[in-house]
């Protein structure tokens, strides 16, 4: 069977990419503390050695749309080119084009559907900055094949939070009951608190740190239970009204598991949100001894 | 009241190059184009396989044409489309981030609960 290389779950930043390669008077003043986190964070996947990405993430009305909105969407095709003219514009993203692999989608499919999600599927997926801000990050060489998993956190009605924890339950089962002998990493990206076009955007910090506080603890701790208890899809619009992007964060928890103490956090405050980076190692620190 | 209709046209003019400047330059000729001949465009669909009853209501014509974010965002169209087309017609004419700011400032009123914007 797979093994579950790596759990990582991300905020995904579409300024990144920008701020780490501009130079002179272009490099924002905390471009040189955001790369250095970025690659501490990147070492950790690289350290994991993983074969395949199956990457969580949420299209920003690129190439869903509300005439056919997919609640979860698994994209199952041989590859995925990326970005759209709106990224290249805004945040300056480059155009790229990923591997797919299409055994891993089909039975993420295939066994997602006999678990009762009732996945919907695309065999010509272009991805956008949800699913290569973290490819940026993480792996900026793009060279593994991967698995895009789409949510809907953008146009309600939006699956409740506890669906998304589910899901992420079963998205670890799943992979590891894959017949293969290769190593998965399961990325997602979501926000903590954020504000998007509307009275609280664009401040010195994201719209609600006392938010941000807690939810990076829920998530380090791997406090579901704590979490799901505090955080509705009404309690979502007060952190600020892009908030229910958490919900991949609530995703990527329960892929890594009730309890489970993330093996690499860190933050790092900017204005308009705080950026957070979490991994775990189901099976151990890669190169120590297993801790149990 | 259409939220739907009022996203259609964000999303259809902030995904094209050339009609997000049309949009910049003449508001009204490109809201009263859109509507005619975009409206009913089903995206997914030829062309001749069109709805018949979409249309704006006079106030969501006249929130277009005034390029009134404001507006728009109080009728419940969608903030992220809404943010990121006038980003793309208006960041230019201002320094770093000037517009944006500028932006959530002309909301300040605005308190929780937002307007719904479930469509």
């Amino acid at each position: 069977m797979a093994e579950l290389a790596a759990v990582i779950a991300s905020t995904h930043h579409p300024f990144y990419y920008r701020a780490s390669t501009s130079t002179g008077a272009d490099r924002p003043p905390f471009a040189d503390e955001w790369v250095a986190k970025i690659e501490r964070f990147r070492e950790t996947l690289t350290r994991a050695e993983p074969d395949v990405l199956v990457m969580v993430g949420s299209d920003h009305f690129h190439q869903l749309w509300l005439d056919n909105m997919p609640q979860f969407l698994v994209g199952k095709a041989p590859f995925f080119d990326a970005n759209f003219y709106n990224e290249e514009r805004e945040f300056g993203l480059p155009r790229m084009t990923l591997r797919g692999e299409e055994d891993l989608a089909a039975h993420l499919l295939r066994d997602g559907l006999d678990r009762d999600f009732d996945l919907a599927f695309s065999n010509e997926l272009r991805i956008d900055h949800s699913i290569t801000c973290p490819i940026i990050t993480l792996r900026p060489q793009a060279d593994l094949p991967i698995v895009p998993v789409y949510t809907n956190i953008f146009a309600p009605p939006l699956p409740q939070p506890r669906r998304f924890v589910q899901l992420g339950r079963a998205i670890r089962e799943m992979v590891e009951s894959w017949e293969s002998d290769k190593r998965v990493a399961v990325i997602g990206t979501g926000h903590l608190s954020l504000e998007l076009g509307g009275p609280r955007q664009f401040g010195e910090h994201g719209p609600d740190p006392e938010f941000d506080r807690k939810a990076v603890e829920w998530i380090a701790s791997g406090d579901i239970e704590g979490c799901l208890a505090e955080v509705s899809l009404d309690s979502l619009h007060q952190p600020g009204n892009a908030t229910h992007g958490f919900m991949d964060f609530m995703l990527m928890m329960g892929v890594a598991g009730e309890g489970r103490k993330a093996d690499h956090v860190d933050t790092l405050d900017l204005f308009h949100t705080m950026e957070a980076y979490f991994t775990w190692y189901p099976n151990g620190v890669p190169g120590e001894a297993a801790s149990a | 009241m259409s939220r739907y209709l009022l996203d259609k046209f964000l999303y259809t003019v902030d995904r094209d190059p050339e009609l997000v400047e049309r949009y910049r330059e003449d508001p009204a000729g490109t809201v009263e184009w859109w509507e005619a001949e975009m409206a009913n465009r089903i995206l997914n669909c030829t062309s001749d396989e069109r709805s018949t009853w979409l249309e704006f209501t006079e106030d969501e014509r006249r929130a277009l044409r005034e390029h009134d974010h404001v507006t728009l965002f109080q009728m419940g169209a969608h903030p992220f489309l809404t943010l990121t087309l006038f980003i793309a017609m208006f960041e230019r004419d201002h320094g770093p981030l000037e517009y944006q700011k500028a932006y959530g400032k002309a909301m300040e009123h605005i308190t929780l609960p937002y307007p719904d914007i479930t469509t």
